[in-house]
């Protein structure tokens, strides 16, 4: 099957530190891919290297079999690139819908069209969807600080599809979330990644989140890749439960 | 309840200078030009997050592109384009800093640009003929009409304080006041999600500082006499007190700031000497308990009523 995403070598050092360590692995279209570690692992600055928030000391990312390395977050996110944060990330002065109507609003027309266009960018209807979608109806119109953390959860996850991306990375979606919330959450993006091809990589310290939603499983410790394959097979591992326990 | 109100102040606006003397003239039409500075000032600060410290700099480069244009026989207008889009480029590159540092760092950088701008104004006499200043500034005649008396004036400044409020209307309600707004709430994850921060921020400036000239071109005509010091660090701060004051990020907090800038001193005037110290406390006393200004003190006013 297509590859949307390739890595090939990538590594990150922080002084002495190396925080990725030559990193190679590559994201089948349509697939959930799980990333999972320890703590100190790596997993987000792998994410920020993938997505241009940190420069890469070495390595290689394709998407889509083009190069990207070195290019903006804003780029890669115009080229079908979406992502969430570890930390909670809306834009709290905004109301529910301007937050989904941002998050689109960049991938319409030019700037200049957009400055005299209309005041949604034409998505108001788009976010409308992605609203009901994502069962946030009765709030559309509240300012996201206003909401619960929960439903702010929601609402991250939502913009990072508001501008029908090719592919997602999710860090810690689960984080925070009740259990009947994160059901939900499990139900919208199995309904995306069906409906849409979209493709996502996903970073979960919620193994039963993990092991329900993804395909295949990566563990990364230390920077490095330490076992790949489906979720059972890789909860199974020795390796992985070294990495996880100590010794 | 809005309308009304807003119905209300723009017939005091236009009805008020027939009752008064030419000194309330004078301070109606100075409101007028201070609120289109805070106007932009509001743009990059309150909208976009971005704090300056040469915003008085700017009315500066408009009011001395004004009055060289205009005493040397070149109508308003053309001081307009010209103020406007050296006031635009200008802004553009101080906005490069703000790529790089944030927040007081940032500050610093504007402040260092407003000193610098202080300096070229008076020590660059071959153009701004230095601490003499420039005199003898006319004011404009439109198609036949004539603004020189105080009143026709105030009118001219009023109309250019309502496109200005109108474009502005327009931005801050468009994608673009949306993309500031996300550039000032968090810029990682605006730039995560398309929006150009490097490109926003420095329209931000832009647009913000040709504002900010545009005052200037009014305010040379107005007082028909400048010279550098109407320009230094102190009107920098007094146009960032505005906007703090007024409620930055709120589209009405220049309008007000403005109003409580230039009016407070002349009703505080029985208190002579004491003045500054009533206005700094009371400044401090909104800051402390209201950082969000005037405007965000009604606002929480609101919401207790309702």
């Amino acid at each position: 099957m297509k590859e949307v995403l390739q890595v090939r070598g990538l590594a990150k050092a922080f002084g002495g530190i190396r925080a990725v360590d030559g990193v190679s692995f590559e994201v089948r279209e349509g697939e959930i891919l799980g990333l999972i570690g320890p703590n100190g692992s790596g997993k987000s600055t792998l994410f920020n290297c993938i997505l241009g928030q940190l420069a890469p000391s070495a390595g290689e990312v394709r998407i889509d079999g083009r190069a990207i390395t070195g290019m903006r977050p804003c780029e890669l996110n115009r080229l079908g690139v979406g992502r969430t944060f570890q930390l909670l990330q809306v834009f709290p002065q905004l109301s529910v819908r301007e937050n989904l109507i941002l998050a689109g609003q960049e991938h319409q027309a030019s700037m200049w069209a957009r400055l005299v266009g209309r005041r949604d960018a034409g998505l108001g209807e788009a976010a409308d969807r992605m609203i009901g979608f994502f069962r946030l109806s009765a709030l559309a119109q509240e300012k996201a600080g206003a909401l619960s953390y929960g439903q702010q959860k929601l609402l991250d996850v939502a913009m990072a599809f508001m501008a029908g991306p090719r592919l997602v990375l999710l860090d810690e979606p689960a984080g925070g979330v009740n259990p009947t919330m994160l059901a939900g959450l499990r139900e919208r993006l199995r309904e995306i990644n069906a409906a849409q091809r979209a493709t996502f990589v996903v970073i979960e310290h919620n193994m039963e989140f993990v092991m329900s939603l993804c395909t295949r499983v990566l563990v990364l410790d230390q920077g490095r890749i330490i076992a790949e394959g489906p979720p059972e097979a890789v909860r199974a591992d020795p390796r992985v439960v070294e990495a996880y326990l100590g010794h | 309840m809005k309308k009304i109100l807003f119905a209300i102040v723009v017939c005091l606006l236009i009805g008020a200078p027939f009752a008064l003397k030419p000194y309330g003239i004078y301070l109606l039409s100075l409101w007028a030009v201070m609120a289109i500075a805070a106007i932009g000032l509001n743009l990059t600060l309150g909208y976009a997050g971005q704090i300056s410290l040469a915003q008085g700099s700017f009315v500066g480069i408009g009011a001395y592109a004004a009055a060289l244009l205009t005493t040397q026989g070149w109508p308003l207008w053309s001081a307009f384009v010209l103020a406007a889009l050296l006031s635009l480029a200008i802004g553009w590159l101080l906005g490069y800093p703000a790529l790089r540092v944030q927040h007081h760092y940032l500050a610093f950088v504007t402040l260092s640009f407003a000193t610098l701008v202080f300096l070229v104004l008076r020590n660059e006499e071959w153009l701004t003929k230095g601490v003499y200043g420039i005199s003898g500034i006319p004011r404009p005649t439109l198609a036949g009409w004539s603004a020189k008396s105080p009143l026709a004036f105030y009118f001219f400044c009023l109309a250019i304080l309502a496109l200005v409020a109108a474009a502005t209307w327009w931005l801050v309600r468009s994608p673009w006041g949306r993309a500031f707004t996300a550039l000032r709430e968090n810029a990682v994850r605006a730039d995560s999600l398309g929006v150009d921060t490097r490109r926003y921020t420095l329209m931000a400036f832009a647009i913000g500082s040709a504002l900010g000239g545009v005052a200037g071109v009014l305010y040379a005509p107005l007082v028909q006499f400048i010279e550098p010091t109407a320009f230094n660090l102190n009107l920098s701060l007094n146009l960032l007190l505005m906007v703090m004051v007024g409620g930055a990020g709120h589209f009405l907090g220049p309008f007000l700031g403005a109003a409580v800038s230039v009016l407070l001193p002349e009703w505080l005037r029985f208190s002579e000497g004491l003045y500054l110290i009533l206005y700094g406390a009371a400044v401090m006393l909104l800051m402390a308990f209201c950082p969000s200004g005037l405007l965000g003190l009604a606002e929480r006013a609101g919401r207790v009523f309702k």
